[in-house]
């Protein structure tokens, strides 16, 4: 259901979208059980001009059964979605599969930065390139991600990759992702991070084989166009408001006009 | 008679039933019923506020970039402020005090029989601590740098920061605020609590309290006993701003994730805090007008124990994806879905009492009965969010937002407008007009769900919140994806519109209303035994109580309802 709505681009987006339409059945089940007695007896049971209330205590066998019996199938349907949430769960954040190379994710307010180990695999060495608010990456590998943060929490989100983890100040957090489609795809930061939150975007390319020569060539010759700015062309807006104290000031005398 | 009431009794003041100054009796009351009223205006006063900052922000959301009319322009800082300023407020100063504070200072004397709170002037303090809270709060908008724009978690280092926040004051006063209000409830519940216990009616055993009663108490145990991290964590977040401590900032050994844990383990109770209330509120009137026993009585009041129990060890679920180890996840997605159990048996229990009921539509059992629905959904939806694999695509999403809005709004809106139509006539004498209770009614309940229903399909769609311009965002500037927003906006204004409605209603039957009699519902607990509105102090003799509050349709009795002071010998 998920994928109706966005691009589903990474090995474990699938995992999480069929976890969705399975947990979508058991509550779709009880909501519309529950949802319909619920109309059923508001309609059933409106007052009628000498028809009296049942009494009715809820407290013989022979009536709680009617909330215990459902009751008893909620808790086998929660077995259920719990064992098949830490099935995904395990595979997506308790396990690192065998890399194929290493990127450094750092969040600062506000933009992103991107270090890629290059062909040793190794940070921190004189092949590693850096980009900031686009990441290229090649299809069909798994990147493991060191994520940190320079500032205040930030949050790496892809959601075409379903992917999604904090990046906090002073940690180094590890995680990893296998684009499996290729196209260009919003980073977005998750997590509140002060006033440019709403601008800290990124772009995620995710390469065939040839287009990634082609582009890492280009960024190291220095002749390349972003594509986080190709892709967000003519909406581009300034992040900075410098007029943002009179605002205040309108406000602060449309409030206390109001109030 | 227990020792606590016969204390107040002695009272000059409440039991001469002298008539009071203007001062003493509106400003510096002692008396439960108006401190109750000071709560619940101050509480809509401030939900004016939290709904004018919500019409703000949608419009920009609706209208990127644009004027927004009677308010101006809305930048990304004024975008962060009003944000988190409206959750805070709806959660603190609208949430608490009209629902555990205000109705609880109102109903809980008068259900139990009892002519006051045991402690007056601790209550009046509770209030005055509050208003002071309230207003720290509305000086923090004004302060240079704006009011507080770090969402109402306020996780640091952006809020213990002033560099990052760029919110010097409006951080420290908003946190400040937070920790008064706090203070506010810490006197006013031990008050809920010893009150309950101890001052109750003659006759009225613990199986006997009102399940609105009960379930209030329960929230501010339930408060109490998770506050205290908190206002530890306050106090160290606001040293950490002022003086320059660092428990939340790495560079110093501070730790960030300390601050989610501590705001958490009392962030998550506080929805049961604020759930329980109305949930008591909606089994009194749901009995009342289907003339019906509530359905296990004891089952529903264990149900609440068991979840107030568990909520204190559901926290880590607002962390799965900050940095936690992903194993300790596993332990609370156990937790969490299990939180289903109890509250799948208190809906179940709630529906089946409705099951061989005479249901009567008044104002009050639309509220009562749309928030059984309109909760369902917040409830089930819960499920997506507790398991952590999907939140690690929804987190901090609009389905996150949709979600706790569905149990929010149900609480603290329909939770408020139940309550107050239902004990209108009891708190100014005079009856509500039902058909503009009705038109205010499907005025707010359809555009509510036109509001979020909506906003799910842009959290699958990954839109995040707190993100003042998704035009930034190719993926989620689509023209069908604005549409949606566009909608969500056109009908908030529409609910907010339809405010109007029962502001009107509210001042109009305050004033000109039909006479109400005692007991306009014919109900069984004891408010309902005396004069509209009760006088100060209450009762003229102190009630005695024979019976549980939902005697309903009693079989053998003419009449379907049997108030809880009717001595036995009194049947008819």
């Amino acid at each position: 259901m998920i994928e109706y709505f966005i691009h589903s681009a990474s090995s474990f987006s699938g995992d999480i979208d069929n976890l969705f339409f399975v947990i979508t059945l058991i509550i779709g089940f009880w909501f519309i059980l529950v949802f319909g007695a619920l109309v059923y007896f508001i309609l059933r049971f409106r007052r009628k001009d000498g028809v009296k209330a049942q009494y009715i205590t809820g407290e013989k066998h022979s009536e709680t059964k009617w909330t215990h019996y459902p009751h008893y199938a909620v808790i086998a349907m929660d077995v259920v979605i719990i064992a098949a949430n830490i099935i995904v769960w395990v595979n997506i954040k308790q396990t690192l599969p065998p890399k194929d190379n290493l990127i450094r994710v750092i969040g600062q307010q506000w933009s992103w930065s991107f270090v890629d180990a290059g062909q040793d695999g190794v940070l921190d060495t004189a092949d590693d390139i850096t980009t900031v608010n686009d990441l290229h990456v090649k299809v069909d590998e798994t990147y493991h991600f060191e994520l940190q943060s320079r500032d205040v929490l930030h949050n790496f989100s892809v959601p075409a990759f379903r992917l999604r983890q904090d990046a906090v100040p002073g940690r180094t957090i590890s995680g990893w992702f296998k684009p499996t489609s290729t196209g260009s795809f919003d980073i977005q930061c998750a997590e509140m991070c002060g006033y440019g939150h709403g601008i800290m975007g990124a772009a995620i390319t995710v390469h065939s084989e040839e287009s990634y020569t082609t582009t890492i060539a280009q960024i190291k010759s220095g002749t390349y166009e972003s594509h986080f700015q190709k892709r967000k062309g003519t909406k581009t807006e300034s992040p900075i408001n410098t007029s943002q104290v009179e605002e205040k000031d309108s406000f602060a005398e449309l409030l206390a006009s109001i109030f | 008679m227990s020792q606590a009431a016969t204390k107040i009794k002695l009272e000059p003041n409440i039991q001469q039933h002298e008539e009071l100054s203007f001062l003493y009796k509106y400003i510096l009351p002692l008396d439960h019923k108006i401190i109750g009223m000071q709560y619940i205006f101050t509480g809509l006063i401030m939900a004016i506020i939290g709904g004018y900052f919500a019409y703000a922000f949608r419009m920009q959301l609706a209208f990127p970039g644009e004027v927004v009319p009677f308010y101006g322009l809305v930048g990304p800082g004024e975008y962060n402020m009003l944000v988190t300023n409206h959750g805070t407020i709806m959660i603190f100063w609208v949430a608490m005090p009209v629902l555990i504070a205000g109705f609880g200072n109102y109903i809980i004397p008068l259900m139990i029989g009892c002519d006051d709170m045991v402690f007056p002037r601790l209550n009046r303090l509770s209030f005055q601590i509050f208003l002071v809270s309230a207003l720290v709060l509305i000086l923090s908008f004004f302060v240079r740098g704006g009011g507080f724009g770090g969402a109402w978690t306020s996780y640091p280092p952006l809020s213990s920061v002033a560099e990052y926040s760029l919110t010097d004051w409006g951080a420290s006063l908003w946190i400040l605020a937070v920790a008064l209000e706090f203070v506010s409830f810490l006197l006013g519940g031990i008050n809920f609590i010893t009150t309950t216990m101890n001052a109750r009616a003659p006759g009225m055993k613990m199986m006997d309290i009102p399940i609105a009663v009960w379930f209030i108490v329960l929230a501010v145990i339930l408060f109490m006993a998770s506050v205290g991290p908190l206002f530890a964590g306050a106090i160290m977040l606001f040293m950490d701003q002022r003086i320059g401590t660092t428990f939340f900032l790495p560079s110093g050994g501070g730790d960030p994730l300390l601050w989610q844990h501590l705001f958490w383990f009392f962030g998550h109770p506080e929805v049961y805090v604020v759930l329980l209330p109305t949930m008591g509120i909606v089994a009194d009137i749901i009995t009342v007008f289907s003339r019906k026993k509530l359905f296990g009585y004891k089952t529903v009041l264990y149900t609440a124990f068991a979840t107030a129990g568990l909520s204190f060890v559901v926290w880590a679920h607002h962390q799965f994806i900050a940095g936690i180890d992903p194993r300790v996840a596993n332990v609370f997605v156990v937790t969490t879905v299990l939180i289903s159990i109890p509250l799948a048996e208190m809906m179940f229990s709630y529906i089946a009492t409705l099951y061989g009921g005479s249901i009567e539509f008044k104002t009050p059992m639309l509220w009562a009965l749309s928030f059984l629905a309109a909760f369902l959904i917040g409830g089930v939806t819960g499920i997506y969010l507790g398991a952590s694999a999907l939140d690690i695509y929804f987190h901090d999403s609009y389905f996150v937002l949709a979600h706790f809005h569905y149990t929010f709004f149900p609480i603290t809106i329909i939770g408020m407008f139940a309550a107050l139509t239902y004990w209108f006539p009891k708190m100014f004498g005079r009856m509500m007009n039902e058909t503009l209770g009705k038109i205010h009614f499907w005025g707010t309940f359809i555009p509510f769900n036109c509001i979020f229903l909506p906003l799910f399909l842009l959290g699958l769609a990954g839109q995040n919140r707190r993100v003042y311009n998704f035009q930034n965002y190719p993926d989620l500037a689509r023209q069908e994806l604005q549409d949606i927003r566009i909608f969500a906006t056109v009908s908030l204004i529409v609910l907010l519109l339809f405010q109007f409605v029962f502001i009107y209603n509210f001042f109009v039957s305050m004033f000109k209303g039909e006479k109400a009699p005692n007991n306009p519902w014919n109900a069984n607990t004891l408010e309902w035994s005396i004069p509209s509105p009760p006088p100060h102090g209450n009762f003229k003799s102190f009630p005695t109580v024979y019976r549980g509050a939902y005697e309903y349709s009693v079989p053998g009795r003419e009449l379907d309802y049997w108030p809880q002071n009717e001595p036995p010998e009194g049947n008819k």
